[in-house]
């Protein structure tokens, strides 16, 4: 079959974004990429990606607005509460054996998986004795992970989710109101650091007690994940714990014998010794 | 009917798809090679047992999609809740929880389009009972890449909706009754 020139053009955008900004998107995932891109595409009235590409290059309005079209922002606090309940039950008495902890939340969105860790950790006297590395690419949803504000009208999904994940309180405990926003208490954020930091290209920064790495897998191709697991590995202390979304494995992974799921069903792995 | 004419086969159903694509996979014989991927709506937040109440019931091999999985011949693949199925150029199937399409996720568009984009003309599109529209892009997505659009009738579909959609829009789409589209299929493999 002779390649599309659609798929060239897509290649070739790819290369121009990487060239320009540093960005690699070129072992993504790439049928869910594409679909962003064509929706990027009917945004910014361009028939082809060839123009849209024009418009990366030159103009930087245009090109930060295109970038946003191509991660993934989509986030809960508490998304998959067994997951939650197990890192309560099962990965909190282990971290408690430590005189510190750091746990890596990588490609943390808007913050909601830090918020959500942060209130367990807090309700387990924890909090003070952690270290948080928060990582993404999107800049703003980095300065929205900063602020802890989150719109009012999500607050009902996340308390259900809180409550289903074992929360010993309340939600709107950790919140105020103003308006139709949900301003998350700042104690939470006392020992984070929010940073910029990719996956594809940026090395080990740290030795983690628990890496949180859920639904940004499933955006890679093989060799991205498996670069990607091989940074983990190298960024996890001795039977340090990987935690992976709902639907993501290692099965065909070179790096899976480097790790074991120790909490079945909720992908929470641990490093093993080699 | 040539056996080489579809690669994979797709199908997509909501609202009445656990009896509708049960039934499509009980008629198939074990030796229907053309893989199949499969869009069926359910609520989120549940963790399927489908691939198991399918298994039981045909004699093709029926699993839940996993992420970077080469789509192999005489398999099944069903979506995962809450995930959408795609498929990669080279043939390997990836999920994704973007936001929702149509308020579906997983959606029939998505797995129909990425298919298309994949396979082309060798792709055969089913779309069956449903309450709401998803599906009916997809469907015109994969004839208008040359494949084969095959629709459930309304007159006999559970929730008629998702079938008049497509049938709206893709008015080449062949419209069968589920009995016709087993007869269709197996005719494929022989």
């Amino acid at each position: 079959m002779s390649t599309k020139i659609e798929d060239i053009e897509l290649r070739l955008l790819l290369e121009a974004i990487f060239h320009k900004y540093g960005y690699d998107f070129r072992n993504y995932s790439m049928a869910s990429l594409k679909r962003r891109l064509l929706q990027a595409c009917e945004e910014f009235k361009c028939r082809s990606f060839s123009q849209l590409q024009d418009y990366i290059l030159h103009d930087m309005e245009s090109a930060h607005a295109i970038l946003a079209f191509m991660t993934v922002q989509v986030s809960e606090m508490f998304r998959d509460p067994s997951y939650f309940k197990a890192f309560r039950e099962q990965v909190v008495p282990v971290l408690r054996t430590y005189p510190s902890i750091k746990l890596w939340i990588a490609g943390c969105s808007a913050g909601e998986e830090f918020y959500s860790f942060a209130i367990i950790l807090k309700e387990e006297n924890l909090l003070d004795k952690t270290v948080f590395y928060c990582t993404d690419i999107n800049h703003q949803a980095l300065n929205k992970a900063k602020t802890g504000i989150y719109s009012l009208d999500r607050m009902k999904k996340f308390s259900m989710n809180y409550r289903a994940a074992g929360g010993t309180s309340s939600l709107s405990d950790y919140y105020t109101t103003s308006y139709d926003a949900a301003i998350f208490d700042k104690s939470l954020r006392k020992n984070v650091v929010f940073s910029d930091h990719s996956l594809v290209s940026d090395a080990s920064f740290g030795e983690m007690h628990f890496i949180s790495c859920r639904n940004v897998l499933i955006y890679f191709d093989k060799t991205l994940q498996d670069r990607v697991l091989g940074l983990f590995k190298d960024s996890l202390i001795r039977s340090g714990y990987l935690g992976l979304g709902a639907k993501e494995n290692m099965l065909f992974s070179i790096h899976r014998n480097a790790f074991e799921e120790v909490i079945k069903n909720e992908r929470i792995f641990h490093k093993i010794s080699v | 009917m040539s056996e080489s004419q579809y690669k994979a086969v797709v199908v997509g159903a909501s609202a009445g798809g656990v009896v509708a694509i049960s039934s499509l996979l009980e008629c198939l014989p074990s030796n229907f090679l053309t893989p199949i991927c499969i869009v069926l709506h359910l609520p989120p937040d549940k963790n399927s047992m489908l691939d198991q109440i399918f298994n039981d019931k045909c004699s093709l091999q029926v699993k839940e999609a996993d992420d970077k999985e080469s789509i192999q011949p005489g398999f099944v693949y069903l979506a995962p809740p809450n995930y959408h199925l795609m498929v990669e150029q080279d043939f390997s199937l990836s999920l994704s929880s973007e936001d929702p399409v149509l308020y579906s996720r997983p959606s029939i568009d998505v797995l129909f389009e990425t298919a298309a984009d994949a396979y082309h003309e060798k792709l055969l599109g089913i779309l069956l009972t449903g309450a709401n529209s998803d599906g009916a892009k997809g469907l015109q997505t994969i004839i208008k890449k040359g494949g084969d659009g095959l629709v459930q009738s309304p007159d006999e579909a559970e929730a008629k909706t998702m079938p008049m959609a497509a049938i709206k829009k893709s008015p080449s789409a062949r419209v069968e009754s589920l009995e016709n589209i087993c007869v269709f299929l197996k005719s494929l493999n022989s």
